[in-house]
């Protein structure tokens, strides 16, 4: 029974919400937009419970001295104050329904001047990745890294001023191989026609894997592989 | 001098009658085209919009012959009378031929006037549309290509998995990135450190994380028989909830319920730069042997996968995230590319049940490639011959396989 409920409930739910895409008369029409905010109200509960867990985990390994347990009084600390901030609304307009991103206020000072920084500097990280990433990429050690070579080398100079500038002189009829024709080209027809095909094969992946979830055929993730 | 002194009376008066009239015609001239600069637009029709819940009706109307003369575009004014005052609904901009107005209500009649405007807010008024009322619909028919393709892979899978059931075996080509999923579990153990699971950024209602978190299940299981340690940070406190049971689940039918603990399964954060900076100091500082990254990404994939490649860690990715997959090729052991992600758990398992949906998945590939080399070739002859016969034909295979926006 434990197992047949949730199943039951998925079946229910999946097929409803397959039916609806085509019928749009009430009440099918508005059920995926009302399951979504179901959904929504269910994940604020259980925010409830992440922050329950962050603080278990954290609380643990600060009282047993767990190794790096002063990151772990960082996480709580940065939690803490930040609830406090948000909660009692420090800073702005008074009581608990001033507003909570108005200029002054302790959470909006934290999220503009700590934690926004912050976000930005791990995204900035993304250009050395990227950098790192393309110098293992694109070594020539077989054909095919050479011809992922010479297409990236290729629509990097494309989209440069000195690309368009080094085969800016060829004549109107030789005008395709000029490299951001070739750059443009490239990203449109091989690479377009590679997208393409992945993405077919991603539908038909969540076809399968839907209908392997609604029949109950696939119960990994209630916890049991098998019936 | 009388004669002469007549006439230049007989003339003046005539010029001046000449010059009153000529003014006159003048005036009613310029007044006429004050008042009707543009021509209007013409047949107006309004019709309920179709395959919807109700709310919405269409307006259509022929483009005003003054459309080059520096029209703006159209206001759609609307009325619950034809005598009563129109009231401004919409704009449509300049060569716009349609417009929906979405906010009607089904018990209602309305008429409908398209005004043409130009840049000196000149303005011409079409005649009143008939009568319309909008309906919802029990049957969305711009979807029916839709249902009839959908329901044929749809059916392969449900047949293929029935005929598993019975016992036929399947062929399966082997998936390099989930082979190697037993090695890198044994190549942890054997060092002693931990294997890193991440399962995306997005919450449950993503057919990846779901994907990401069937795939947890199988790994854990063997993970629980090797007696390595699992870490799991999350990014949503569902998946976190979800993750747990799974993990605790497969340790359990494993018959290792003692080595399981709740600290295997963790959340960290919503934020997504906040979650990447947590899982990049875990690898850092734990230096896992074996990181997995199943599940939907965005921008965090490349960082989170060459801080994992910095540490000399095995790395297995799987994402139907197109734009991310590069950068998982680029940093990562394994990739599995779009399909494989969902194939995973099918695979995984060894069920013949599961491995039956995988084989039903080909319908579907047949039916595309069909589609693509006859679309490719109707169009190629469409362009080669120009008969319209091609060209019908092509239109036809291309309105099959498309979701027109209603």
């Amino acid at each position: 029974m434990r197992r047949q409920i949730p199943l039951i409930i998925t079946f229910i739910v999946g097929s409803v919400l397959i039916i609806s895409v085509f019928i749009p008369h009430k009440p099918f029409g508005q059920l995926g937009e009302n399951f979504s905010v179901y959904f929504d109200i269910i994940a604020v509960f259980a925010f409830i419970l992440g922050a329950g867990n962050l603080l278990r985990v954290h609380g643990n390994r600060i009282y047993r001295k767990h190794k790096d347990w002063p990151y772990s009084v960082v996480t709580v600390a940065g939690f803490t104050v930040m609830m406090i901030a948000g909660l009692f609304k420090i800073g702005g307009s008074p009581g608990i329904t001033g507003d909570l991103t108005e200029p002054g206020s302790m959470f909006e000072e934290l999220y503009m001047y700590v934690f926004t920084p912050l976000m930005a500097t791990m995204f900035a990280l993304l250009a050395f990745f990227v950098a790192s990433a393309s110098h293992r990429a694109f070594r020539a050690k077989n054909k095919e890294a050479t011809v992922l070579l010479l297409a990236a080398f290729v629509i990097l100079l494309g989209r440069t001023p000195f690309g368009v500038k080094l085969t800016s002189w060829l004549p109107d009829p030789l005008s395709f191989l000029e490299i951001p024709n070739l750059a443009s080209w490239i990203m449109s027809v091989p690479n377009m026609a590679g997208q393409r095909a992945i993405m077919v094969g991603i539908a038909l992946g969540v076809i399968a894997m839907a209908l392997r979830v609604i029949l109950g055929v696939e119960r990994t993730y209630l916890g049991a592989d098998s019936e | 001098m009388k004669t002469f002194s007549y006439s230049f009376i007989f003339y003046c008066l005539l010029g001046l009658i000449l010059l009153a009239t000529t003014d006159g015609l003048a005036q009613v001239e310029s007044s006429d085209s004050l008042l009707s600069p543009l021509l209007p637009p013409s047949e107006v029709i309004a019709e309920d919009h179709p395959g919807d819940a109700g709310g919405a009706i269409i307006v259509r109307w022929k483009l005003s012959p003054d459309e080059d003369k520096g029209i703006t575009g159209y206001e759609i004014l609307r009325s619950a009378s034809p005598t009563a005052e129109f009231s401004s609904v919409g704009f449509a901009a300049t060569g716009a031929n349609r417009y929906v107005d979405a906010n009607t209500e089904d018990s209602l009649t309305y008429y409908y006037k398209v005004v043409a405007i130009d840049a000196d807010r000149n303005a011409s008024e079409s005649e009143i549309s008939p009568p319309v009322r909008s309906s919802p619909q029990w049957f969305n028919f711009h979807l029916l290509n839709l249902l009839i393709i959908g329901g044929l892979i749809c059916g392969a899978v449900i047949y293929f998995i029935a005929h598993a059931k019975k016992g036929k075996k399947f062929f399966l080509r082997k998936i390099a990135g989930l082979e190697a999923v037993d090695e890198a579990i044994g190549r942890a153990t054997e060092m002693g450190r931990p294997i890193l699971f991440i399962p995306g950024i997005l919450d449950m209602d993503d057919v990846q994380t779901i994907a990401g978190i069937t795939i947890l299940g199988r790994v854990a299981k063997t993970i629980a028989q090797y007696e390595t340690k699992l870490n799991v940070p999350t990014s949503r406190s569902i998946v976190m909830s979800t993750a747990m049971e799974t993990v605790k689940e497969a340790y359990i039918s494993a018959g290792r319920a003692d080595a399981y603990s709740d600290d295997f399964v963790h959340y960290v954060t919503d934020e997504q730069f906040g979650y990447v900076a947590a899982v990049d100091g875990i690898m850092v500082r734990e230096k896992p042997a074996t990181c997995f990254y199943i599940g939907a990404f965005f921008a965090e994939s490349l960082i989170m996968a060459e801080t994992g490649n910095s540490i000399g860690a095995i790395q297995i990715a799987g994402t139907a995230m197109p734009a991310q997959l590069p950068f998982f090729v680029a940093a990562c052991d394994y990739t599995l590319i779009g399909e494989e992600l969902f194939a995973a758990s099918a695979y995984l398992s060894g069920e013949p049940k599961q491995l039956g949906s995988l084989k039903g998945q080909d319908v579907g590939k047949i039916i595309a490639m069909l589609a693509i080399v006859i679309g490719a070739l109707l169009e190629t002859f469409f362009a080669i011959s120009g008969s319209s016969f091609f060209g019908s034909l092509a239109e036809l295979v291309h309105k099959l396989f498309s979701i027109v926006a209603s």
